[in-house]
Order: structure tokens, then sequence, then C-alpha cells
């Protein structure tokens, strides 16, 4: 009846299990006391978790990623603690332990911070930079979301129900398969990558489409913004990657389950295989990940030095340069498995290759400065905190991709060191900018500035203090994954590593304390015109928080800058001499509904009850045939609302709210006189 | 000393760049790491490789830091000084600049790892008047035996060979994928089951190296190192007079008892070693199951089953 799962399941046989699951069960009632102290549930299930509208999804990801990372986070304070002392000793965790963290940390961090985060950043921003009312597929992106959400929720589960992977997040066979990794923690993983893995590729297809379909007037593609073509890019490796990772997670369940032979040591099974399909995933999935982050520091740059982009064809074709090398170069992950040297020696050249198009993008970065008047504001200090340490990540990188140096640096710290000086400044640091950008436009009022600088010091010193020991380490002939050590000279170098650990957690701080103390003073912070930063994209085109629709009226468009273009002219703020009907998508369960027979369907594969997981399939197949049928999915705002809603507006915006853009309008005048006109 | 030495032969340091970055070298404990101090052509080949590339990429990557900050602080918003040109939005000078410097730096690193990655095949046998000494390497949870077919030895987590003379492992595993490197001899091959992955080494003089599994393969795979020691000739002479006469013969059954899972297994000698060994346990794993050329090799290739 219950496959697998027993009484033994639950953590009562060490501390450090029992301490994971007491700290996940009591933030989970803590969670539910808050929403029921502030008397919020219904306005929480009415209008967002049953939303369909990209913002409150794109929020919604965003907050599955800050939660999310506090939890990977913890896992890397301890690792690093345990690595600290473990000098000839077991340290404070034990194998298992330690295992099961740096498995869960890789995966979280990937699958459940940064695509979340840059899901909900794409959401947020994509439809509104292209004047778009909504995305291609609302009810989609509901269904994407929740799936995301419920592959998190899995391996949130598995530290109070089981136990999570030991395997490491990229889950090698043979240790991953079934005789030498036999209990549920693979299973956990597998089912967690596959069910969150179906919700990016559908996120791909969606935006995909988006893009390419709902773009208003005058919006042809060499004048989008760079963040929608990096979203384009990224929607389309999401789309061509992601299969290869859910067929090799089938197969690996395949052969956990059903005793198949693909990846097994013996029998005809190749664990060359997985690691080929893995990383025909996993490279692009790096791209995935940065081109996102490419993208802001592109728009955050250019507002921010109150500048045109310098070499927007430039950045377009690299981006572009980017994505399709990035299926080119999978098999530079393992150059140690034995290939030719002819073999080896392509990949080697194919991934320095990916190096150019990289290095000008950089270079267009900083000649946009040149000659701007720059501003220090958060999101611009990420920026440039981001230039300055992902050079030295792009050198690492080259080096481990000379196929006789990577044998030296191959397995050691200094990968580690490598990839998360890819990830941390070329990755969230772009989506912090991102979220101290944007966050005005998705709340109506701005961060506070003075913590976000504090939260970029204390996470770009925190990462210097904890990465490059771990760069040297890897000359030490240190290797990763490593429990405990016996070389007395490594430990002074993991001691700093640690205490960079400990300068990243006061940054995450910085930032919770950002959030309390913007949202407290929020009423000083206001942005009514919509405007936040005397932005240059069309997302800003709209209200703070933008109305349901986004666009009264499609905008038309004549500039690469399109909203600053219309600002130059001063038609920025015109009410339209017409409103029409705009048709919306309504509300549905249905998208939570499918995310939980997912993550219960997840749960029934892992612990093998196959009646739930049968059942849980119809309830997803049912849910699928009740929304193709449900003809009464729309909802009509009349045009007399959304005239009034403009009105309510437009009212509120006085001329000195308005940006001088004197210095920017050779040919027209100012906006603010038209907006006296106006009355 | 020995960092002194490597620094010199960097294409770009100065002469007093090598003793400062020594001074500084010593005191963290760097002048020892093995990838920094090669003990052997192949190792000193791949750091020379690493080393010349990271100087080359420093043409684009310190004016590109430099030219960050430095403009970051001279176009500040307060700086009302400096020239502004709000409209100014590329230039094909700095385009092409920008595209092709790069670009050549890639072509000419190209050029040099076409050629490196030939030269440094692991698998290419090492050009020396001595011939190859040769050992197989078994990845087993969690320890390393070595099989010495010239001298119908076995030793598990402990390496000898004679130095100056080239070293051919042959490596394979009876358990999950591992990963055999000596760092300070050169760089690291899988070790899969079923599968025979070589390196070729070789170590200029005498001294002990450390070596492990790189690739983790379960909880004692922090325990899976061990010394690798290159001998002078006489040295090896009595190390192998000291092996030989040790008590344990690796048959089948001892084998397999040697197979079963173990963390920081002590350095054990093996007189005799069963014939075709390490044939028998690739063999274990090809998908033809029987008949069996030998007692053994049944023995060995049932106990997986």
């Amino acid at each position: 009846m219950l496959g697998r799962l027993s009484m033994d399941a639950l953590p009562f046989y060490s501390w450090v299990a029992m301490g994971g699951a007491g700290v996940t069960v009591a933030g989970g009632i803590l969670v539910f006391c808050v929403i029921t102290y502030l008397r919020a549930w219904k306005v929480l299930w009415f209008d967002w978790l049953t939303s369909v509208d990209h913002k409150r999804i794109g929020i919604m990801y965003v907050v599955l990623a800050l939660v999310m990372l506090v939890r990977g986070f913890v896992d890397a304070l301890m690792m690093r603690a345990q690595q600290a002392v473990s000098l000839n000793n077991d340290g404070y965790l034990p194998p298992e332990h330690f295992e099961q963290i740096f498995s869960s940390h890789g995966t979280i961090m990937i699958f459940f911070v940064a695509m979340p985060f840059l899901t909900g950043l794409i959401n947020i921003v994509v439809p509104q930079q292209i004047g778009a009312r909504d995305v291609a597929f609302p009810f989609l992106n509901s269904v994407s979301l929740w799936s995301t959400a419920s592959g998190a929720a899995l391996v949130l589960i598995s530290l109070v129900i089981g136990k999570f992977s030991k395997a490491g997040w990229t889950g090698y066979p043979p240790y991953s398969g079934i005789e030498f990794s036999p209990g549920v923690g693979v299973d956990y993983w597998i089912w967690a990558l596959a069910i969150s893995g179906i919700g990016s590729t559908l996120t791909g297809i969606n935006f995909i489409v988006t893009i390419i379909k709902n773009r208003c007037p005058g919006m042809t593609f060499m004048r989008m913004p760079l963040f929608t073509w990096t979203t384009l890019c990224v929607a389309i490796l999401m789309t061509f990657a992601f299969p290869a990772l859910t067929v090799v997670a089938a197969q690996l369940a395949l052969d956990r389950i059903l005793g198949f032979h693909f990846f097994t040591n013996g029998d005809g099974g190749n664990m060359m295989m997985y690691a080929n399909l893995l990383w025909i995933w996993g490279h692009p999935e790096v791209y995935i990940l940065i081109l996102p982050a490419f993208g802001i520091f592109s728009e955050v740059v250019a507002t921010f030095s109150r500048k045109r982009l310098f070499g927007y064809t430039s950045l377009v074709y690299a981006t572009a340069c980017i994505a399709i090398l990035s299926f080119t170069v999978w098999l530079h992950h393992f150059f140690t498995m034995g290939s030719s040297s002819n073999v080896n020696a392509v990949f080697g050249i194919a991934t320095m290759i990916i190096a150019v198009p990289t290095g000008v993008k950089v270079f267009d970065w900083v000649f946009t400065m040149y000659r701007g008047r720059i501003e220090f504001h958060p999101s611009m200090v990420f920026t440039i905190g981001f230039m300055v340490t992902f050079v030295i990540g792009g050198v690492t990188g080259v080096l481990l991709a000379l196929p006789p140096a990577d044998y030296l640096m191959h397995n050691s710290t200094f990968l580690v060191a490598h990839f998360h000086n890819m990830l941390i400044p070329g990755a969230l640091f772009g989506y912090f900018a991102g979220m101290n950008y944007w966050f005005p436009k998705a709340f109506g009022f701005k961060l506070d500035a003075k913590w976000g600088i504090r939260s970029f010091w204390f996470w770009l010193i925190g990462f210097y203090l904890a990465f490059m020991p771990l760069y040297v380490l890897g000359f030490m002939g240190m290797s990763r994954r490593m429990e405990h050590y016996a070389d007395p000279t490594w430990q002074p170098y993991l001691i700093i590593a640690g205490l960079g650990a400990l300068f990243v957690l006061c940054g995450i701080a910085c930032i919770a304390i950002q959030l309390y103390v913007s949202v407290k003073t929020w009423g000083s912070a206001r942005d009514v015109t919509g405007d936040a930063w005397n932005g240059r994209t069309l997302e800003w085109a709209t209200a703070s928080p933008p109305a349901p629709y986004n666009f009264a009226v499609l905008p038309h468009v004549r500039e690469i800058d399109a909203f600053f273009d219309m600002k130059i002219r001063g038609v920025a703020y015109l009410p339209a001499a017409e409103y029409e009907d705009i048709v919306m998508p309504k509300n549905t369960v249905l998208g939570p509904v499918m995310g939980a027979a997912l993550f219960v369907f997840g749960f029934a594969m892992i612990w093998q009850i196959w009646w739930l997981a049968a059942l849980c399939l119809v309830i997803n197949l049912v849910a699928v045939g009740v929304r193709a049928c449900d003809d009464n999915s729309d909802l009509v705002i009349p045009a007399a609302e959304v005239e009034r809603l403009e009105a309510v507006r437009l009212s509120q915006i006085s001329p000195s709210d308005l940006y001088d853009m004197s210095d920017f309008a050779p040919r027209g005048a100012a906006s603010g006189e038209i907006l006296a006109g106006r009355t | 000393m020995s960092a002194v030495y490597f620094f010199r032969r960097l294409p770009l340091s100065g002469s007093l760049a090598p003793s400062a970055a020594c001074l500084l070298l010593a005191g963290c404990g760097l002048s020892d790491a093995p990838v920094l101090n090669p003990k052997g052509p192949i190792a000193l080949q791949e750091t020379d490789l690493l080393f010349s590339a990271f100087w080359l990429m420093m043409i684009v990557t310190i004016p590109a830091i430099l030219l960050t900050v430095f403009f970051a602080w001279r176009y500040r918003r307060s700086n009302e000084r400096a020239t502004y040109t709000p409209n100014w939005e590329g230039s094909n000078l700095v385009e092409a600049v920008m595209w092709l410097v790069p670009a050549a730096i890639i072509v000419a690193l190209g050029t040099m790892v076409w050629d490196a990655t030939h030269k440094l095949d692991p698998y290419k046998p090492i050009v020396s008047d001595k011939p190859a000494f040769k050992v197989q390497a078994v990845a087993l949870d969690w320890k390393w035996l070595f099989i010495y077919p010239e001298l119908g030895t076995a030793s598990v987590n402990e390496l000898s060979f004679p130095a100056d003379r080239p070293l051919t492992i042959e490596i394979t595993s009876d358990t999950v994928m591992n990963s055999l490197m000596i760092p300070a001899l050169g760089g690291q091959i899988y070790a899969m089951a079923g599968m025979r992955s070589e390196i070729n080494l070789l170590a200029d003089a005498p001294g002990v190296f450390t070596g492990r599994n790189t690739m983790y393969s379960g909880d004692g795979f922090s325990d899976q190192h061990f010394l690798a020691h290159a001998m002078s000739e006489s040295d090896f002479a009595a190390w192998k007079d000291k092996v030989s006469a040790a008590a344990t013969a690796l048959d089948a059954q001892t084998y397999i008892e040697l197979h079963k899972k173990s963390t920081a297994n002590p350095v054990t000698y093996y007189s005799s070693v069963e014939t075709d060994l390490f044939d028998i346990i690739l063999r274990k794993y090809a998908p033809i199951v029987g008949p069996y050329e030998s007692e053994a090799a049944e023995l060995i290739c049932r106990g997986a089953a």
C-alpha cells in the first residue's frame, strides 16, 4: 500500500538529520502561522496562487528562489564549516550527511534558486519590454511555476521523510545506480529534476512564442531590448536542452526502478552515455543561467550610465553566438574520460571560442560607461562588481578548456572555484541587479539603496574570500567533495574560505534587512510615474505596479530605446484618444492543482507507491482535459474601466515627477512641457 | 627554490618577480604545491601550458579590469568635468578591436592547444631510451590496487616504480567511476568498470608524491589516497625483495575479500598475483557471461553477480 515508505523514513536516526527536519517543519509551521495571523489565506489563494498574471507568477518565482537561496546557502555554510575543521578528523558531519549536503547544495542552487530567479525576472519584465499585454500561454505559465515549486518541495521534504541523494548534483552513474545508491535519495533527486525540468521546458516554449508573436507594432527584432534578446536565446536553449535532462533522468529512473542497463557497470550498460547526455543539457544550462544576467547588465549599465548602450548589434550577435556555441562544447566537462586527442582538442578550441563573444560583451559594457554619467545605484554596483570579477572566472575557464591543463585541474577545488566564479558574479549578481532594478516596477516602490550597497560589498568580499583560496587549493592537489583531509597546509585556506561564507551570510542578511526596511518605509520611496530610474525600455512605460493589462493602448516603437524616445518626443504620458475592451485570462485553480498532483506523483514514484502515482497522473490528465474544454477562461475589462484606471494613474503624475530630457533631446520638447499642455 | 625555478620560465616575468613571488608563496605553503612544482616532464609541460595561456589572456583581461574601474571612477555622476556623450552608441574602430584582439588570442591559444593536446595525450608512450615500467591500477571501494605484471606482485594503497624510467599505468575500476591522479607527475584519467584507460608518466628523480582518486565515489572517498614512490634503482630492488617476501598472495579468494568496501586500507603487499587478474576484472563487466577461462575468472566474475 505505501511502497517503501515506513516509519524508518523519519529522521530519528541522527541529530543532524533531526535538526534539518526540525528546521524545515518549523519553517513551514511559521509560514502557516504568519499567513493565518495576517488573515491572508484568501488573498493569497485568489490573488496569487491561482493567478495567471505573468507579473504575479514572476514575483512568486522570485520568492521561491529567495527562500531556496537561504536553504542552499545553509548547505554551503555547513560544508565550509566542516572543511574548516576536519583536518585529520571527521569534523562534525559524518560522510553520509556531508554528501547529502553537497548534493542538495548544487541541486538547489541550480534548479531552485537560479532557474526560478531568472524565470521570475523574465516573467515580470519581458512581456512589458516587448509592449505585450500578456505571455502567449498564461495558463501554461502557471503550470510551469507550479511544477518548479513541486520540484523544490520534493527537495525540501527529503529532509523530513527519507534522505536526499549522496551522488552529487550531477548524479553520475554507476554511483547513482541502484547497486551503489539503494535508498530513495537519488530518486528524490531524479524526480525533483524531472518535474521542475518540465516546467523549464514549458517556460522556454512559452517565451519563444511570446517574443516572436506578441511584440507590439514597430518592435522589430533589432529593436528588442537586450534583456528580451537574451531571454529569446535562453528560451531556445531551454526548449532544446531540457529534453536531454528529462531523457537522462528517465533512463536513470528506469535503471533504478525496472532494472534496465542504460548506465550500469555490467550487462552492456555504459556510464559514458550518461556523462554525454547530462552535459548536452548541462552546458547550455550554464548559459541559460548566465545569459539573462547578461541581459540585465546590459539594461542596467545603459540606464545608470545615462547613455545609450554601446554596440547593440554586437551584443545581439554575441548573445546569439554564445547560445549556438553552447551546444558544441559539452565534452569539456570530461576531457579526462579518455577521448582521443583530436576530440579533446576540438572541444577545447570550441570552448575557447566562446570566450570571444563573451569578451566582446564585457567591452561593450565598458564602453557604455565611457563618457557616461554613472550613478552608483545598487544594481549598477552589482554590475561593476560582476565585470571585474567575471573576467577572472573567464580566464580560469579558458585554462580549464585546455585539455592538458584540465587533466591537472579537473575534479579539484580549482574547478569548484571556477564555476562559482562564473555563477555568483555572472548569474546571481545579475539577478540581484535585476531585483534592485525592477523591484519598483513590480511593487510600486523602490528598494532601500543603502542596504543594497551593503549587501553588494558583503557578497563581493565574501565571494573573493570564499573562492580565491579554493583556486589555490586546486594547485595544492585538493579534490572537490572531501569530507576530511590529511594535509595541514590546506587548513588555513579552508578557514579563510569559511570566513568568506560568513561574509556572504551577512550579504544575505543585508538583503533581508533591505526588503524589511523598504517595505516599512515604502510610502516615501513610491514610484508614481512608473519610471523609477529614467529608464529607456518599454517596461518603464507602464504603471508601477502595472495594470493587469500592462498597456491600455499598445505602444508604437520607433527606436531601440523605445520609451526614452517617447519621453523625448513628449508622448510618454498622454491619455489615449480612445480605449478598447481588453480581454485577459481568468485566474484558475488548475495550475496549483496540477502542481500539487505532480508533487504527489513525484513523491509516490520515489517511494514506489504505484497506485498513488497512477492516480496523480490521471488527475493531471483530467486537469488538462478540463482546461481544454473550458470555453469561459477569459475576462473582459471594459473600455470604460480601462479609461478610469488610466485617468487615475495620469492624475497622480505631476510635471515635477518627470525627468528633464533636455540633455537627450536636440530635436523635441522635454516631456515635462507636454504634460503641462495636457491639462 | 623550486618556486623560483618555476617562475623563471614564465614568459613575462621580470627579474624581481620570481623572488617576490617566492617569498609570498613560501609563506602560504604554496612552495610545495604539486601542480606548481612538477616532478616530471608531463606535469611540467601541462603546468607550462597553463601559465603560458594565463599570461596570454592577461593581454585582454588586465585592460578589461582596469578600464572598468577607471571608467567607473572617471565618469561618476559627480564628476561634471568629464565629457558626456549620451547618444554615442558605437564606433567601428572600437568594435573591430574588441572582436579581433580576443579572436587573435584565441587563434594563438587554439594552435597551442591543438599541439599540446596531441603531445600530452595521456595514452601516448613517453620517448625514452629505457623501457616503460608497466603497472595495472584497479580502483576499489575505497582504495587502489596496483598490480606489477613485470614483478608478478601487487600492492594496495602504495605505488612504487623506478624513477627516470617511463611509467605506464593501465587503469580500470571494479566499482564506480574513479579518477587516478598523481598531481606532481601529471594529469588524471578516469577509471571505469569494464573499460581500460591508460596514463603515461615519468618522475625525473626519486621522490614521494601523493596520489588519489579525484572522482567522488562514496563514504570512503576522502581517505582514498596513496603515496607514489619513485625510487632509485637500488631502492627499487630492495622494495621488490620486500614485496616478494610478503606473506599473502593475491589469489581469487583474496581478491574477493579485498574487493569488499573498506576505508583507509593500510598499505598491503602481495608476493604473487592471480594470472591475468586485470583482464579478469575487465571481463567481469563484459556483456557475455561464461564459459570462463579459469576457475579464478569464474569466482571473480560470479562474485559480481
